[in-house]
């Protein structure tokens, strides 16, 4: 027993041999849950794991522990191509002034009927 | 209206057996049967309180949730074979869980084994699950119905587990030349408990079709055992069984230093809650 911890790690630590090497991190996954039939997947969070299996795996335990999904969907994180948040003015720009993008802008051409 | 909102608060979906709705159950279980749920509750009694440890020191925050869920899971189904022990004897899953001393407990010498490195826990855990799910898929048929009912709850539960483990064991020991060498380290300080779980006290003979016989379930485990290890590429470690005796009360040094942890509070605060 060391450290005055009763149930914990008392067998087979590894012996350390030297400092520490830093440990690479797993790698990130997008979590996406579909909450009932019919509706579509929508994006839960992120998480780590080694491998696509895993990831799958932990999602089920972080997002659909309390019965949230019939379905999930993790995608790696690098694979995601998102649009340029220093963009974001031209991107997005505001659509005031833009009547012409909704249907109400123009005029009717008379003798169309059900439109 | 009042059970409508009530069953909304439960955390069991469905209408899966509660701790709750069997200490309410009229029929009282036979002794042997009462003492067959203290096996395979203390069992999970203690699986629990050990891989609780993990809880902020595994490897990652995902594995994290994992193992301790893994060992919530184990908690509901102690509670669940507890409460219905303790009605042949009138006493409550918590006069069961903290206030019974060493030689009362029942739980085989493998749920008490030191946690070890992350391996090692996941040789531990490897061979509770697979033990685990041949049993309780067997339960299911038990003539007792609420241990049938505990068991369908708990079998689907395990199989999760059952998976878990097996993923970790396949990347393991697949993994680099040092998770290799770890789980073999871990599979073959894990092994010598695994013959204890197969054996046949005289209790079996008195539960005729209520409870599963342990060395029915050898086979059907073995065989669950070598596929996986074959996979990765590792060997059934071939070590002597260790004495065993934990279904007699005899347990290994390090039960006593679990239930002092997981005693202290009631033990101290007798009736407190938190």
């Amino acid at each position: 027993m060391t450290g005055g911890s009763t149930t914990g790690d008392d067998g087979a630590t590894a012996p350390s041999s030297g400092p520490q090497e830093p440990r690479a991190a797993w790698p990130l996954w997008e979590v996406f849950v579909r909450s009932s039939r019919g509706l579509s997947h929508v994006h839960a969070g992120s998480l780590h794991a080694p491998d696509a299996e895993m990831a799958v795996r932990n999602a089920r335990d972080l997002y659909t522990r309390r019965n949230e999904g019939v379905s999930l969907w993790v995608v790696p994180a690098t694979a995601i191509i998102t649009s340029d948040p220093y963009a974001k003015d031209q991107f997005f720009e505001s659509p005031q002034g833009k009547d012409y993008r909704h249907a109400t802008y123009y005029t009717k051409s008379e003798g169309v009927k059900h439109l | 209206m009042s059970e409508a909102n009530a069953s909304a608060t439960r955390i069991t979906p469905g209408n899966a057996l509660r701790p709750e709705d069997i200490a309410l159950l009229d029929t009282k279980p036979a002794d042997a049967v009462a003492q067959y749920a203290l096996w395979l509750g203390d069992d999970a009694l203690i699986l629990a309180q050990r891989l609780g440890w993990w809880i902020s020191r595994a490897p990652e925050l995902e594995e994290d949730v994992a193992l301790a869920n893994i060992a919530l899971d184990q908690i509901g189904h102690a509670r669940s074979f507890l409460t219905y022990a303790g009605r042949a004897w009138d006493r409550t899953e918590d006069d069961l869980a903290y206030f019974r001393r060493e030689p009362e407990f029942r739980s085989v010498h493998l749920v008490e084994q030191p946690n070890g490195d992350f391996a090692r826990t996941i040789a531990r855990q490897f061979v509770v699950a697979l033990y685990q799910w041949e049993l309780y898929s067997r339960l299911v048929h038990s003539s007792d119905p609420t241990l049938a009912a505990i068991a369908a709850k708990a079998v689907k539960e395990v199989d999760y587990h059952r998976d878990h483990s097996i993923q970790w064991v396949l990347r393991l020991g697949q993994g680099t030349e040092e998770s290799r060498r770890r789980m073999v380290a871990g599979l073959s300080l894990t092994w010598p408990y695994v013959e204890e779980l197969f054996a046949d006290h005289p209790l079996v003979d008195e539960l005729g079709d209520a409870g599963v016989r342990p060395s029915s379930l050898r086979e059907p485990f073995d065989a669950a055992v070598q596929a996986v290890l074959a996979e990765a590429e590792l060997e059934v470690p071939q070590v002597p069984g260790s004495v065993g005796g934990g279904r007699l009360g005899r347990h290994s040094e390090h039960l006593g230093y679990i239930l002092a942890e997981l005693q202290v509070l009631a033990r101290e605060y007798p009736g407190a809650s938190w």
